[in-house]
């Protein structure tokens, strides 16, 4: 990790090299945070931007962000996509002043520097002076004053940026086993249906390890055990690839097993009269024809794909302080549904999201545990579910894929691979 | 339009913001028509005519599961709204159908009294007012702002 070795090493100490307990202070120490832009989202990561669909002609842009860095990214006259820093390289201003749009060229609101839509400066207000006076040195050159600039990838119809030359291509990053399981859902050109934002009021990890954490679903969220979309007991089981950082949770209707192991321990979420007035919000097509009724899928360090029967969704994690993180859903079907099966992802789509009946939780557990941790320098939390170790295991009683987060979070962070 | 009509929208806005204000949810669906629609979205996908509603319901039944699930299902932080609801606009009415718009303010009041101002923006509603009691066959909740602090449980 040679992007490492001029940097000193610090940052909050863990009590062991196994990633079994997570020291509360992680998701509380400021100087953790800082370190944190550097190794991770500056580090050898691919960070999600948008989607293609969302640059659909030469010259459209999106304004996102990686952690708190505010990025553009642009398709060029010739149709190839370019990503920078949304930061002018003169003063400092921010550029793209809204969400997205279409521009020829990119031009600074303060002092008109103007820039071309892959990110090099182009022009220079009164470069020469006016009237033959004042001006930039002779010495100045455009060339070298281009925006900071991203490499990018695409996966997909998904976008990807770096700003490390030691990240991998994309296909080597994310594994044999999760670049499949994004083609089986992401297989022909999508369009958007919408998209919010949830505020959460917790660190971005706590997020991102929650949706890591099929241990939680069936118990937390009441919604999804009763009505069989996700069980311990259905089929299904968790990828981890090699890495840690990337999984796949999944589960399949498996009718053979019963529900013993709930009714045993009297489980709050085990309500078996619960029975709704509209059961269309639940009917759902096999529409990848593998029975598969919900894949959640992560890509480190903050790029969600949710496929919920047929409501798909994209969620990019992106911090925006040491305890607060915006969420924002991207909902999607695909450029060739009908009516009837936009309207089936509309409705399934009240699972997920903000309000989701599956999900809302989630918007407040994060914060639950924010609160609980202030001050606390000493205790550390529990990954003990099935094992210590970061594998993929065939069934979903396990906390597998979050200890695979914290090994690769350790590994870039600490520069070594931890026990796991 | 008579002033009866609008009498009757009236009563059902105010009814409206203080079943929900008041933790009368059961009231809530009750409101609107049984094949009515009832979406939460917001002004930057109304303006891009996205269809994707934050709550998308098609009918009474789904709002009725809305507050069961919210009930015995979901599980949040105790919190209550306060709606401040504008004067009404009543653009039209065609076949005992009106066609409405309102602005509203909602405050969330949390269990430790800590207050943010949840949700800003415009009701467009079509209410069919044929009847006795006036309900909504359509209510459009256009959001100003695409955020949502932490969740949203309760309906807007």
């Amino acid at each position: 990790m040679s992007h490492l070795a001029d940097k000193p090493k610090s940052g909050v100490e863990w009590t062991s090299d196994k990633v079994t307990h997570v020291p509360y202070r992680v998701y509380t120490d400021e100087d953790q945070y800082a370190l944190e832009k550097e190794r991770i989202f500056k580090g050898p990561v691919w960070n999600y931007l948008c989607l293609e669909a969302e640059l659909p002609e030469p010259g459209s842009f999106v304004v996102t962000r990686i952690a708190e860095t505010p990025i553009v990214v642009t398709r060029d006259e010739d149709g190839s996509l370019h990503a920078f820093v949304n930061r002018c390289a003169h003063r400092g201003s921010l550029l793209c002043l809204q969400r997205s749009g279409k521009a020829q060229q990119i031009t600074c609101v303060y002092h008109a520097w103007s820039y071309n839509l892959r990110g090099e400066l182009t022009g220079v207000a009164f470069q020469r002076g006016v009237k033959r006076e004042g001006g930039m040195p002779a010495s100045f050159s455009k060339d070298d004053h281009h925006l900071r600039r991203l490499k990018v990838t695409t996966f997909c119809g998904l976008i990807f940026g770096t700003f490390s030359d030691e990240t991998p291509d994309i296909e080597t990053y994310l594994g044999e086993e999760i670049a499949r399981r994004i083609k089986r859902v992401l297989h022909k050109p999508v369009k958007v249906l919408g998209r919010n934002t949830q505020i959460l009021h917790n660190n971005w990890k706590l997020y991102f390890e929650n949706t890591k954490d099929s241990y939680h679903a069936s118990l937390l969220h009441l919604f999804f055990t009763t009505f069989e979309i996700n069980r311990l007991n259905q089929k299904g089981g968790i990828v981890v690839d090699e890495s840690g950082g990337h999984h796949a949770s999944y589960s399949q209707i498996d009718p053979a097993i019963g529900n013993e192991e709930y009714g045993d321990q009297e489980l709050r979420s085990a309500n078996q009269d619960y029975s709704l007035a509209d059961p269309s919000v639940l009917e759902g097509i096999d529409e990848f024809g593998d029975g598969v009724t919900l894949q959640i899928l992560t890509v480190f360090p903050g790029f969600v794909l949710q496929q919920i029967r047929n409501a798909i969704a994209i969620r990019q994690v992106l911090p925006s302080g040491i305890d607060s993180t915006d969420l924002m859903w991207t909902y999607i079907g695909f450029e060739d549904d009908d009516e009837e099966m936009t309207e089936r992802r509309l409705k399934q789509s009240n699972l997920a999201g903000p309000a989701g009946y599956i999900s809302l939780e989630d918007g407040a557990v994060g914060n639950f545990v924010q609160r609980a941790i202030q001050g606390v320098d000493e205790d550390e939390s529990i990954v003990l579910m099935g094992g210590d170790r970061a594998e993929s295991q065939p069934y979903r009683a396990t906390e597998t894929s979050v200890r695979g987060f914290w090994k690769h979070y350790r590994t870039l962070m600490e520069g070594k691979v931890p026990d796991a | 339009m008579n002033a009866e009509t609008r009498n009757r929208i009236e009563a059902l806005m105010g009814d409206y913001a203080a079943a929900i204000d008041d933790d009368r949810l059961e009231e809530w669906p009750d409101m609107f028509v049984d094949d009515c629609r009832y979406v939460v979205t917001s002004r930057q996908n109304h303006l891009e005519g996205l269809p994707h509603g934050t709550i998308y319901a098609t009918s009474k039944g789904m709002l009725t599961d809305r507050v069961s699930a919210l009930r015995d299902a979901n599980i949040y932080e105790a919190q209550s709204y306060r709606h401040i609801v504008g004067s009404i606009q009543i653009l039209g009415v065609d076949n005992g159908v009106a066609t409405v718009r309102s602005n509203f303010l909602v405050v969330r009041i949390m269990h430790n009294g800590e207050m943010i101002l949840f949700a800003t923006g415009c009701y467009q509603d079509k209410i069919d007012v044929s009847g006795e009691k006036a309900k909504f066959r359509e209510r459009l909740v256009i959001c100003d702002s695409q955020n949502f602090d932490t969740l949203l449980a309760i309906p807007l």
